[in-house]
């Protein structure tokens, strides 16, 4: 926050935060309005010089220092603070409703009742005018999952996994030094430094069959950073392979849903994309799946694994509807 | 800003707040400090100006109005429309306030929400946010979110540019928002389309440039909340009203893993000398999964249902063929 643009909310926001909390100590409510012992000082000097109009000795703000701490003796009427606007009730009661819809995190009973008294206190005339859904089912066994991670978050302990990897469709054992708990786009992660890859990984709850907590403190080494996930979780490194595709107007959504450079508009609506991938076998499985709605153009390589892919497995289901397999 | 002018604002809200006659800007100039450093009346006035529009900004609510037929124009302070009222928070429920707050990722919002922290701490509320959270949520936000939110908050009417998933063509579009519904972790605007006269909502990821309101206010009744999500997750590619099938599939041997940690092994069988499994798998979204299951190609066959084997081999077929552009 910058102190220049905050300085006006914070000093009509002092003396009713003072008048709440008599002898208070200085730091702490510098900490409190985010700002230095010294800035805050400066503030209760000029509203030592404020008051009502008269502006003799009795109608001045009058605050009583004793020591490190600080009491209003006269507040000049400014009793209570501003009224919320519009916008900082809908930040606070929006960001309460998506977490309402998370899973896990706070208990929801919570959070609703501090929606229904920020509400009331903010006396919002108007519709709070947004609407949270999660829409993702949660299996119990994610939930499960969550709880143990939470654990070993908690203590500080090393995890070992069984991780179902949908980059190249493998699962693997691994043993992860767990750093947090994230959610992205309705979906949960467990970031941790991941022994095995010498990284930090993201590992999504859902896709982690087996998880048990060892006695192994959890030891991240000091360089490990958190994951930057301001775009999504798909991180698409810079010594990847990339592919061009044309996507047909129903696979559209594959430019939206995963990282790509959007290379051209196309005629009858397709458009051709730039994207990078870490597998083959998941960019195969990814255009096979689109069964159509999407053409490799580059590299060839790739286009003829694709290719050679769907023909095999048209002639596995003719050989299994005849045979029935053996 | 200097500590003059703020000194002289604290003074002015001070002046106002305590007031119930209106006061006349002449008046004001008169005794309220600072403003007799003004070195002409048009300096003072343009000074006073100034001041009122940071009030005004700040949310404070400025009445203006006349004492008597015979006075001019003067200003106050209406403390109940002024003041924050009473909120007391339990320690859980302060709790998520203060995480709520940390959530957006923009940071005008940020901004917003720590503004909001700032009163309820004046008001005597006490929020930790410095507490550590082990779980990191956050809500993502489009430049677009601000500007609909403000106009379904005040029901006004909008026009932004708009360009369907499924198509390159931008289309100018007039909506009378109803709500924005987050669904999924992504944005919608759900409202009343002017042009087409029915309902629809709209990705915000995918309006191009500027939110403009038209001005008119809103006329069609606005749905309830429920019913606002409805919109959205009823648009949804996998809807979960879809019916969930049962099939039957063959797997190789230590491949296709992303299907088999769902299935059932009914049976070791081996095709055409390749060695791999029946098994048996519960598909909420058939559609989707006749793509899913097609990304396995010759890895995963199904055996049945039919329609299912179908819609695989068309999608293989089509990819054999070589791709979309030719068929």
């Amino acid at each position: 926050m910058s102190a220049a643009t905050d300085r006006m909310p914070r000093l009509l926001a002092l003396v009713p935060y003072l008048l709440a909390r008599p002898g208070i100590r200085i730091d702490q409510a510098a900490q409190d309005f985010d700002v230095t012992p010294k800035q805050l000082r400066k503030d209760l000097q000029l509203l030592w010089l404020c008051g009502l109009p008269g502006y003799g000795p009795g109608d001045l703000i009058d605050l009583s220092f004793d020591g490190d701490t600080v009491s209003v003796t006269f507040d000049a009427g400014m009793r209570r603070p501003l009224r919320l606007t519009g916008g900082e009730a809908s930040a606070l009661v929006i960001a309460l409703k998506a977490l309402a819809e998370t899973p896990g995190v706070v208990d929801t009973d919570a959070v609703g009742r501090a929606i229904a008294k920020i509400e009331a206190a903010a006396g919002a005339a108007e519709p709070a005018g947004v609407v949270v859904g999660n829409g993702v089912r949660e299996h119990e066994t994610t939930a499960r999952t969550r709880e143990i991670v939470r654990e070993a978050l908690q203590f500080g302990r090393a995890v070992r996994m069984r991780y179902y990897a949908a980059s190249n469709d493998r699962i693997t054992e691994r043993t992860v030094d767990p750093m947090r708990l994230l959610i992205v786009q309705a979906h949960s992660y467990l970031e941790g430094w991941c022994r095995r890859a010498e990284d930090v990984r993201l590992f999504r709850l859902d896709r982690i069959d087996e998880l048990d907590v060892l006695d192994e403190l959890a030891a991240p080494p000091p360089h490990a950073r958190h994951s930057d996930v301001s775009d999504g979780v798909f991180s698409a490194h810079e010594s990847y392979p990339e592919a061009d595709l044309v996507l047909e107007p129903d696979a559209r959504w594959v430019a939206e849903y995963y990282p790509c450079e959007e290379l051209a508009e196309l005629e009858g609506g397709r458009l051709r994309v730039r994207m990078r991938y870490g597998d083959e076998s998941w960019m195969v499985r990814l255009v096979l799946g689109l069964g159509g709605r999407a053409t490799v153009e580059r590299p060839g390589e790739l286009a003829v694994a694709v290719r050679r892919r769907a023909a095999a497995g048209l002639a596995r289901a003719r050989h299994l509807s005849i045979t029935g397999g053996q | 800003m200097s500590t003059a002018r703020a000194e002289r604002l604290v003074n002015l809200v001070l002046a106002l707040l305590s007031t119930r006659q209106y006061l006349p800007a002449e008046r004001i100039r008169g005794i309220v400090p600072g403003y007799a450093d003004a070195a002409s009346t048009e300096a003072f006035f343009r000074m006073f100006e100034r001041d009122k529009a940071e009030l005004r900004e700040l949310g404070i609510p400025l009445e203006t109005g006349t004492n008597s037929a015979f006075d001019p124009e003067g200003y106050r302070i209406a403390r109940r429309d002024y003041e924050l009222g009473d909120i007391d928070l339990a320690p859980d429920e302060a709790t998520a306030v203060a995480l709520a707050a940390r959530l957006w990722d923009s940071p005008d919002l940020t901004g917003q929400a720590h503004g909001a922290l700032v009163k309820l701490r004046a008001a005597g509320v006490e929020v930790d946010d410095r507490a550590h959270a082990m779980v990191e949520p956050r809500v993502h936000t489009e430049p677009a979110f601000a500007p609909l939110l403000a106009a379904v908050q005040a029901g006004e009417t909008v026009r932004f540019d708009y360009r369907r998933s499924d198509s390159p063509e931008r289309r100018t579009r007039t909506l009378e928002p109803w709500g924005v519904v987050s669904w999924r972790g992504r944005w919608y605007v759900v409202g009343h389309d002017r042009d087409r006269e029915a309902p629809r909502c709209f990705r915000l990821s995918r309006i191009s440039g500027e939110v403009v309101t038209t001005g008119e206010r809103a006329v069609v009744r606005r749905p309830e909340d429920a019913k606002l999500l409805d919109f959205v997750a009823g648009t949804s590619v996998s809807d979960d009203g879809s019916a969930a099938t049962t099939a039957r599939l063959w797997l190789a041997e230590g491949r296709a893993t992303g299907i088999r940690r769902h299935a059932q092994v009914l049976e070791h069988r081996s095709v055409d000398g390749e060695d791999g499994d029946v098994v048996e798998i519960e598909l909420q979204h058939p559609e989707g999964a006749a793509d899913w299951i097609a990304g396995h190609g010759p890895d995963a066959v199904v055996l049945a249902p039919d329609v299912l084997a179908k819609a695989v081999a068309d999608r293989l077929e089509r990819v054999a063929a070589g791709g979309g552009g030719m068929r």
